[in-house]
């Protein structure tokens, strides 16, 4: 089976002696909705940094598509659009420009590169903006041109990191709509992000890298299974005249009525509204504290920190 | 890539860096138009006729071919290094280093944005110098040549500049500390043989000089040095230039971390 993307114990040493990538490996399978997650400095952008030919690997091999990036870069090249982290187009040039000017690095007729930049910046809410230079547009707005732009060459892997960063939620929205449309199109999209409900709302396997090293590499689901516990938040209006006794279920209650309770894996939702029922305590809503992948990703994290400690 | 691919690749980035100095003609055409214009007006016109013959030529003849060549290098080069800099600076280099485009195209399509510039300001020099005086051709071949080349040749120096440019300083103290000395120096406003012997021998070590007399030939038939030696001295510094250049990009130094 090819995959979209395929990395072999890839390593990176910078000029410093920094070790940011340990010899990391993952599979990426196409048509994937990929998220490779991690806190700062943990090496996502190395890596996307090595894929997308920005920064040179100290070994390993990376593949796209089965086009390896050292005996097949031009074919690996043609195949990946990039939308990095930090805006890198000419703010002084206008925003039809820079997209058709990006399909001309790719070899691409300048007929065919203006309808491609046509339909990404129709499809981005940006073809009124096309004249603008891009420093005019806003935050949100540059984010969605960087996208046409790593769109327009018509690439099989999209690569986002931190595609929502600073944006609005009305904003990251609809960009979330976008992507899972052209993902269902058949791009394979691998997105890096803070937000994690963002990699929970979108993406079907998930990697988890920290100091350099992959973690977790799982799918979505099977990963949110080895949460043991989560906490909820519970409205019951006012606080109880009595103490609440929810047996073995641990619970905070505040002075505004709101209960948090722990609920590990081997106990029922169900439980613990029997119990919450048995003591004539009504719920007017209830939501977890913290998103579950979070949770998941912060107990993972510090379990490596101190295992890196140690 | 095929070949189709690898034109359109360089007309793009021909085209990208046309309309960038284009755009801010103010900066880039308007000054070296103004500057060589006070140079033709103090040095030739009120200067120039009590200096008497130079090469045997009135002395805004002779100026005329150094400063036409001295806006040319200057633009030429300022156009990579300020372009190719400023690509760095705010990362849009890493637009062309994502895509499949090779490093040699790259680097011809710098280039030629250089070149063009170079030429675009030569032009309009040489436009402003028919105000001064009737320009003469000797040899058209000659003169067309050696502006290219130099051109060329001052596209490459400005993109080595480029690439090891870590702030806006240092794309400027080249063009003032080795540039311009080396123009003025290079027989702009005189011949070398009004300099005693030892000075004619060190001139001979600039490379400048030899540009500067080869355009100066194909104006106006005189020239301090052999035609030749300059061709021959031109092509030698290109392919240097052109191979370190390559080597450069291939290698990712100042741009690939």
């Amino acid at each position: 089976m090819t995959y979209a993307l395929e990395i072999r114990n890839l390593k990176k040493t910078y000029g410093n002696g920094f070790e940011a990538l340990k010899g990391i490996s993952l599979n990426v399978g196409q048509g994937d909705f990929f998220a490779l997650l991690g806190p700062n400095g943990a090496g996502k952008s190395t890596t996307l940094g090595i894929v997308s030919s920005l920064v040179n690997k100290s070994a390993g091999e990376v593949r796209i598509f089965g086009h390896d990036l050292d005996t097949d870069l031009v074919a690996a090249k043609k195949a990946l659009g990039v939308v990095p982290q930090e805006f890198n187009f000419n703010q002084f040039e206008k925003v039809f420009d820079i997209v058709v000017t990006q399909a001309g690095y790719y070899g691409m007729p300048l007929g065919q590169a203006r309808r491609n930049a046509e339909r990404y910046l129709r499809e981005l809410g940006l073809w009124d903006k096309r004249n603008e230079p891009a420093r005019m547009l806003s935050g949100g707005m540059k984010r969605r041109l960087m996208i046409a732009r790593a769109l327009v060459h018509d690439p099989g892997l999209l690569i986002l990191d931190e595609p929502t960063a600073g944006v609005d939620i009305e904003l990251r929205r609809s960009l979330w709509s976008f992507l899972q449309d052209i993902n269902a199109q058949g791009k394979t999209i691998i997105l890096t992000t803070h937000y994690l409900e963002e990699a929970e709302a979108l993406c079907r396997n998930i990697a988890i890298i920290d100091r350099g090293q992959i973690l977790e590499n799982t799918s979505k689901i099977e990963l949110l299974r080895k949460l043991h516990r989560e906490t909820y938040v519970l409205d019951l209006g006012t606080k109880p005249e009595r103490a609440l006794d929810l047996g073995d279920i641990p619970c905070r209650l505040n002075d505004d009525g709101l209960l948090e309770v722990d609920i590990e894996r081997r106990v029922t939702l169900n439980t613990l509204f029997e119990r919450l029922s048995a003591q004539n305590i009504q719920v007017y809503s209830m939501r977890t504290k913290a998103n579950r992948l979070e949770e998941l990703f912060l107990d993972l994290v510090t379990q490596n920190k101190a295992e890196v400690d140690a | 890539m095929s070949a189709r691919e690898k034109w359109v690749a360089f007309i793009t980035i021909v085209i990208k860096e046309v309309r960038r100095f284009t755009r801010i003609w103010a900066q880039t055409l308007l000054p070296p138009a103004i500057t060589i214009s006070l140079y033709f007006v103090i040095f030739g016109n009120l200067i120039g006729p009590r200096i008497g013959k130079m090469g045997g030529h009135d002395y805004m003849d002779f100026i005329v071919p150094g400063l036409i060549m001295m806006s040319v290098i200057t633009n030429s080069y300022a156009n990579v290094v300020s372009s190719f800099f400023s690509m760095k600076f705010q990362h849009c280099i890493e637009e062309i280093l994502v895509s499949p485009v090779p490093n040699w195209i790259v680097l011809a399509g710098y280039v030629a944005g250089g070149v063009a510039r170079g030429l675009c300001v030569g032009l309009i020099v040489t436009l402003l110098s028919l105000a001064f005086t009737d320009l003469q051709v000797h040899h058209l071949g000659v003169v067309v040549s050696v502006v290219i080349l130099t051109a060329v040749l001052f596209s490459l120096g400005g993109f080595i500049n480029a690439v090891f440019a870590n702030k806006f300083d240092d794309i400027s103290i080249v063009p003032t500390f080795v540039l311009t000395p080396l123009t003025y120096l290079g027989g702009v406003f005189y011949s070398i043989s009004l300099l005693p012997e030892f000075w004619q021998t060190i001139s001979l070590g600039n490379p400048i000089l030899y540009m500067i007399n080869a355009f100066r030939y194909g104006l106006l038939g005189v020239s301090d040095i052999d035609i030749g030696i300059a061709y021959g001295m031109i092509l030698l510094f290109i392919v240097v230039l052109f191979s370190y250049s390559l080597w450069l990009l291939n290698r990712g130094v100042g741009i690939r971390k």
